[in-house]
């Protein structure tokens, strides 16, 4: 801020900074500060702290700032990630015959999470010298929020979604293109060869997996005639897709762990080859802000996403609620793809890359194919 | 496309006391320049110090993996130089504890070759099974890593009756392991995808390299000093060599494999064969190596260890030169690695078994 302006270059970068940390911000603190302190602070919560009144605490469970902070979105779907990483570490302590976390919390390091959590929070975080700071610190909000972004339009059941629109399918491709950016960013900000090698490697990933992920929704899509996931879902009541589109459901399953960076597609982050990939220069709170947040809320959105798709989202028999209907599928998906990392090594990059564009696209179209032959043949119950 | 130099070690994850300079185009590797020497200790020097049994410890120091292995040529040398009929119970010995220590090196090697794959559970399931063995030869020596069990002129202390039950059911049950092993890596098509064609080596160049053991079995060469230039009683048990012909990454890992295998017959043969008797020759005082050279080669865990010891009739050796399988192995790596990928970078490394601190020594 310091530094005087010289030149016209000197002036466009200084802009250009500026224009970056607003872009930041504005999304992230001022818009949400807005919208709580117009809406709910002053109204609501106080009239609720002078006066406690149970309509009133109804009112403020159903509200759109509760369903995004709390039920289906962050904090839920935060507290899930970090069940999820305690979760994989014991599966994966079982199939390699140890007993994985033992000691935090009474019973089996239920407590885990936490501890890790103060673990991280008590490190240096370290900012190398040479690295592009602002893009630098950046990269663990920019990753959060685009994960996050995805539990918008996930419906746990009818009533718990956050965003209820017509075209959530088409949310989900523009939220997945974000990923490679934010990882080429951090890699490209790091200036360190490993970083960018992982980031590079992430982009290839990305991108080549994305395809067929989009095209495998795509059967669904055409099945449900709708972009909605809410319609998607309530379409599945009688049969799931799972049952009518079984190519797509496997060709969704591997390309989501491929955009996951999960073993046996974890390259850019292979610890033998490129040390971390593109967190090796993250440390401390940054690097537990990334893996402890960002990749395991999206490992829960992935999931999610392969539930609303293929398992019929909320829809079991009513004897528990809907939403722990999702829930229970969700973890069951979540498992399935915890164990491919007891029992693969990683892929190199150019087999990947060979099965995502041969393989894996001409399944997808195959899957389009077959969606097509339901729709002919008058299979599913039409609307 | 211009090239990125990249120093991969010595603070790496993937690269031990070593650094590998590298310099990529793309995913592609152009240029190696292998930079060992990190851990040099002058065993040589310290050998020249130090009378024939004080050299026993800080000997097997560089490979603590493979204990045995290491000091096997050592005490062979001396003996050859000393003039001295080892007791047969302590042939037998020797042979058990070496085939012990091999299966513990490999399966060290084993575990650092799926974590570098990526294979978390080939990690643990090796440590894991190495603990039996350990606990064999601790029985045997009283140390769990580095033994110091060979001593010129026998063994150092014979083994509790309880050895021969213990070994057979640690055989029987490392048996069972290594078929699972078989199951979830070796024949994993990721594994296979990832090793086959990978890094070959022909027999030719395996020749002009100079590369021993596993390497250079791996690449179709049946080369063993067991079978080769049979010592102690390795000629009087029935065991084959694994050769394969491949030469690439796969091969020299199922080489590894396969010598375990082997390993555990040799063990079990050693321990069923056993005589009683002396278990070392007696020797008072400070004993010295009479005048005058010698040269002995045993097979250790990572290939042919040799040793050349010259002595001029003093209380300390004159000279001792130690030939390390890993230095000879050395120059098979730049070989392979120029023109691989970076991805099959630690797959080519690692596979050749290259262990910084036995090539340093």
């Amino acid at each position: 801020m310091s530094e005087p302006i010289e030149n016209v270059n000197d002036f466009i970068k200084k802009v250009l900074e500026i224009a970056f940390w607003v872009l930041i911000f504005l999304p992230m603190l001022i818009f949400p500060i807005i919208l709580i302190v117009e809406n709910y602070l002053p109204t609501k919560i106080s009239t609720l702290m002078a006066n406690p009144d149970p309509e009133m605490i109804f009112a403020l469970l159903d509200s759109d700032f509760f369903r995004v902070a709390v039920f289906p979105g962050f904090t839920f779907a935060a507290g899930f990630a970090a069940f999820i990483g305690l979760w994989e570490r014991k599966i994966l302590a079982k199939m390699q015959m140890r007993v994985g976390p033992l000691y935090a919390g009474k019973f089996e390091g239920i407590l885990q999470p936490i501890a890790d959590l103060l673990k991280l929070m008590s490190k240096e975080i370290i900012t190398p010298r040479g690295v592009d700071k602002p893009i630098f610190w950046a990269v663990p909000l920019i990753t959060v929020a685009i994960a996050a972004s995805l539990l918008a339009v996930i419906p746990l059941s009818e009533t718990s979604v956050i965003a209820r629109t017509d075209v959530g399918v088409l949310i989900i491709f523009a939220i997945l293109s974000f990923f490679p950016i934010a990882a080429l960013m951090a890699g490209w900000a790091s200036n360190s060869k490993y970083p960018l090698i992982g980031a590079l490697r992430a982009l290839h990933q990305m991108v080549a997996y994305e395809i067929p992920m989009i095209l495998a929704i795509l059967g669904v899509v055409i099945l449900s005639s709708s972009m909605n996931l809410l319609e998607i879902v309530r379409i599945q009541e009688n049969i799931w897709f799972l049952f009518l589109l079984p190519i797509g459901a496997v060709v969704f399953f591997i390309t989501a762990l491929a955009e996951l960076e999960r073993v046996p597609f974890d390259l850019p982050e292979a610890e033998s080859e490129i040390v971390t990939g593109w967190l090796t220069e993250y440390s401390g709170m940054l690097f537990g802000v990334i893996l402890g947040i960002a990749v395991y809320v999206k490992f829960y959105a992935f999931a999610a996403l392969f539930t609303v798709f293929f398992l019929g989202g909320w829809h079991g028999p009513s004897v528990i609620p809907a939403e722990i209907w999702f829930i229970l599928k969700t973890f069951l998906v979540i498992t399935l793809m915890i164990i491919p990392r007891g029992v693969y090594p990683r892929i190199r990059i150019d087999i990947m890359l060979r099965a995502g564009w041969a393989k894996l696209l001409m399944l997808s179209l195959l899957n389009i194919f077959v969606a097509l032959l339901i729709l002919e043949l008058g299979i599913l119950p039409v609307r | 496309m211009s090239t990125m130099s990249l120093s991969v070690g010595p603070q790496h994850p993937g690269s031990g006391h070593f650094r590998l300079q590298l310099k990529v185009k793309g995913d592609i590797i152009v240029d190696v320049v292998p930079d060992a020497g990190y851990v040099h200790r002058g065993e040589e020097k310290m050998c020249e110090y130090r009378n024939l049994v004080q050299n026993i410890p800080h000997l097997e120091r560089p490979v603590i993996l493979d204990s045995v292995g290491v000091l096997y040529p050592y005490v062979l040398a001396c003996e050859d130089l000393l003039d001295i009929e080892v007791p047969e119970r302590a042939q037998y010995l020797r042979v058990a504890m070496a085939e012990i220590n091999r299966i513990i090196s490999h399966l060290y090697w084993l575990g650092i070759y799926g974590i570098f794959l990526g294979h978390s559970t080939m990690f643990m399931w090796p440590m894991g099974d190495r603990e039996p063995f350990i606990d064999l030869a601790q029985l045997a020596s009283g140390a769990r890593v580095t033994f110091a069990y060979l001593v010129p002129g026998g063994v150092r202390n014979d083994v509790p009756d309880s050895f021969e039950s213990q070994a057979l059911k640690v055989i029987r049950y490392f048996e069972g392991r290594l078929r699972e092993y078989d199951n979830i890596f070796f024949s994993n098509p990721l594994f296979l995808g990832r090793t086959k064609g990978v890094g070959v080596l022909t027999k030719k160049d395996a020749i002009s390299l100079g590369a021993v053991g596993p390497t250079l079995r791996g690449s179709g060469i049946r080369s063993d000093v067991r079978k080769t230039e049979p010592y102690d009683v390795y000629d009087e048990l029935d065991f084959d060599i694994p050769v394969l012909d491949e030469g690439d990454s796969y091969s020299r890992a199922m080489v590894a494999f396969l010598e375990m295998k082997e390993s555990l017959k040799i063990i079990k043969q050693a321990v069923e064969k056993m005589p009683k008797g002396p278990v070392k020759v007696g020797m008072r005082g400070q004993v010295r190596l009479p005048a005058g050279e010698s040269y002995a080669r045993a097979e250790a865990a990572r290939g042919a260890m040799s040793y050349y010891i010259v002595s001029d009739a003093g209380k300390f050796p004159y000279r001792i030169k130690i030939s390390p399988p890993s230095f000879r192995n050395l120059p098979t790596i730049p070989f392979l690695l120029k023109g691989a990928r970076l991805a099959d970078m630690p797959v080519i490394y690692w596979g050749i078994n290259y262990w910084p601190v036995e090539a340093d020594r």
